[in-house]
């Protein structure tokens, strides 16, 4: 270890010397730091180094500070070339709950409050649902007087189904014209996935003809943005 | 840099994605100094390093949503200075003779002896800096002026990190050498 600053011109370099300038800039991990610290205190050739190389590290400071800073003109003129740039599209590269952040940010107050209403609404539906099934799944250990257990809950969804399809509501749709149109076609809001709903007409099965009428008449109005047949 | 910079560094690149031009001023505001040094010491003309930051942080701006964080801003940044940089040189096809005028001063021109004969190891360690390849200069400025580690040199300079700390040591021993030629001892080697 003493001959390590001798040896330098005749070979390689030590790898505790070649760490040495990282060592004076204090970027080195905490392992490789000790591992130097425990070196120079053992090779004073090597100490000699790291007294010149924190030489070299204060001067080449020196040197870059000396070296003052860009006019305004290089601001101007990247902005300026900015200003002509293409208009810019929402990366994809932003994590999904700043996107999601993004897009309810981008709403307006009023569609945040119907969207959440018919949330609540979705909700609730829900709850019915799970809690139907879940009646009529538990064995009956007891009878009530108004409840038979050989009649199921919920109605099949077999052949007589009845009509659904899925709807966009315009954007500026407001919950009360939401409701009304719910309530002209006796309608329901069964699900909803990606800004779509849902939505079951009725309780009886209607003939092809008649459902076509159906969402052609849904189509047409004001507050529906888009309304197809679905299963 | 310190951790928490480095951090908010991170979350104006994703807000310029987004097109946010304050973001883009801080981020300017922040690193255009050490950026125009940089290409300062690389191409050796102020007017040139000007334009060099307007075009590296026009580059930021329209990379910015490919940018996946894997390493610091601030290295990222000079890599592009960098890569400019040396397309800038290119250009202005007067490399030969960057690299004979710094030939001539590693022979022994005037400038280190003088200092030398001032007796001020301070100034001609400052002009024997300046006479380094660009090689040299450029690696010796990120690790003692930019603070970059090992790997991040390694990912800036594109080479593998065991030459970077080669390249470092042999750029130190042609500084000796030239201070050695400009009557300055060291001590070492």
């Amino acid at each position: 270890m003493m001959a390590t600053g001798k040896k330098i011109l005749e070979q390689e370099p030590s790898e505790m010397e070649m760490l040495l300038p990282w060592h004076a800039a204090g970027t080195l991990n905490a392992r490789d730091a000790r591992r130097v610290d425990e070196a120079l205190a053992q090779d004073p050739e090597l100490a000699k180094q790291y007294a010149a190389i924190r030489e070299e590290y204060a001067e080449t400071i020196d040197l870059n500070e000396s070296l003052g800073a860009p006019s305004a003109r290089a601001m101007q003129k990247l902005f300026a070339a900015i200003d002509g740039e293409p208009a810019r599209q929402p990366s994809l590269a932003l994590n999904i709950p700043e996107r999601i952040a993004g897009f309810f940010a981008g709403l307006s107050p009023r569609t945040l409050v119907w969207s959440s209403g018919l949330g609540a609404l979705l909700l609730l539906l829900q709850a019915g649902v799970i809690g139907a099934m879940l009646v009529n799944n538990q064995p009956a250990s007891f009878q009530t007087a108004s409840l038979s257990t050989d009649e199921p809950v919920t109605r099949s969804l077999g052949q007589e189904a009845p009509p659904r399809a899925l709807v966009r509501f315009a954007p500026d749709a407001r919950v009360a014209d939401i409701t009304t149109l719910l309530d002209h076609y006796q309608a329901a809001i069964i699900d909803s996935r990606g800004g779509m709903f849902r939505l079951q007409f009725g309780n009886r099965a209607m003939p092809k003809d008649q459902i076509a009428g159906l969402i052609s008449r849904l189509q047409g109005e004001k507050i529906v943005s888009l309304a197809v047949a679905a299963p | 840099m310190s951790a928490t910079q480095a951090a908010s560094d991170d979350v104006l690149i994703a807000r310029i994605a987004q097109g946010d031009r304050l973001a883009m001023q801080v981020l300017y505001g922040r690193h255009h100094v050490r950026v125009f040094r940089f290409g300062v010491r690389l191409v050796r003309d102020e007017q040139v390093a000007e334009d060099l930051i307007s075009e590296v942080f026009l580059d930021v701006w329209r990379q910015a949503g490919k940018f996946e964080g894997r390493s610091a801003v601030s290295t990222w940044l000079l890599a592009i200075t960098r890569f400019k940089a040396l397309s800038a040189l290119r250009r202005r096809k007067d490399v030969e003779l960057d690299d004979t005028a710094a030939n001539a001063i590693e022979d022994g021109s005037d400038d280190p002896e003088v200092a030398a004969q001032k007796k001020d190891t301070s100034q001609a360690l400052r002009k024997c800096l300046t006479a380094l390849s660009p090689e040299h200069r450029e690696i010796v400025d990120l690790v003692y002026y930019h603070e970059k580690s090992v790997e991040e040199v390694a990912e800036i300079v594109g080479i593998p990190e065991n030459t970077v700390k080669t390249r470092l040591f042999y750029a130190r021993k042609k500084l000796a050498e030239l201070l050695k030629a400009a009557g300055v001892e060291r001590g070492w080697p």
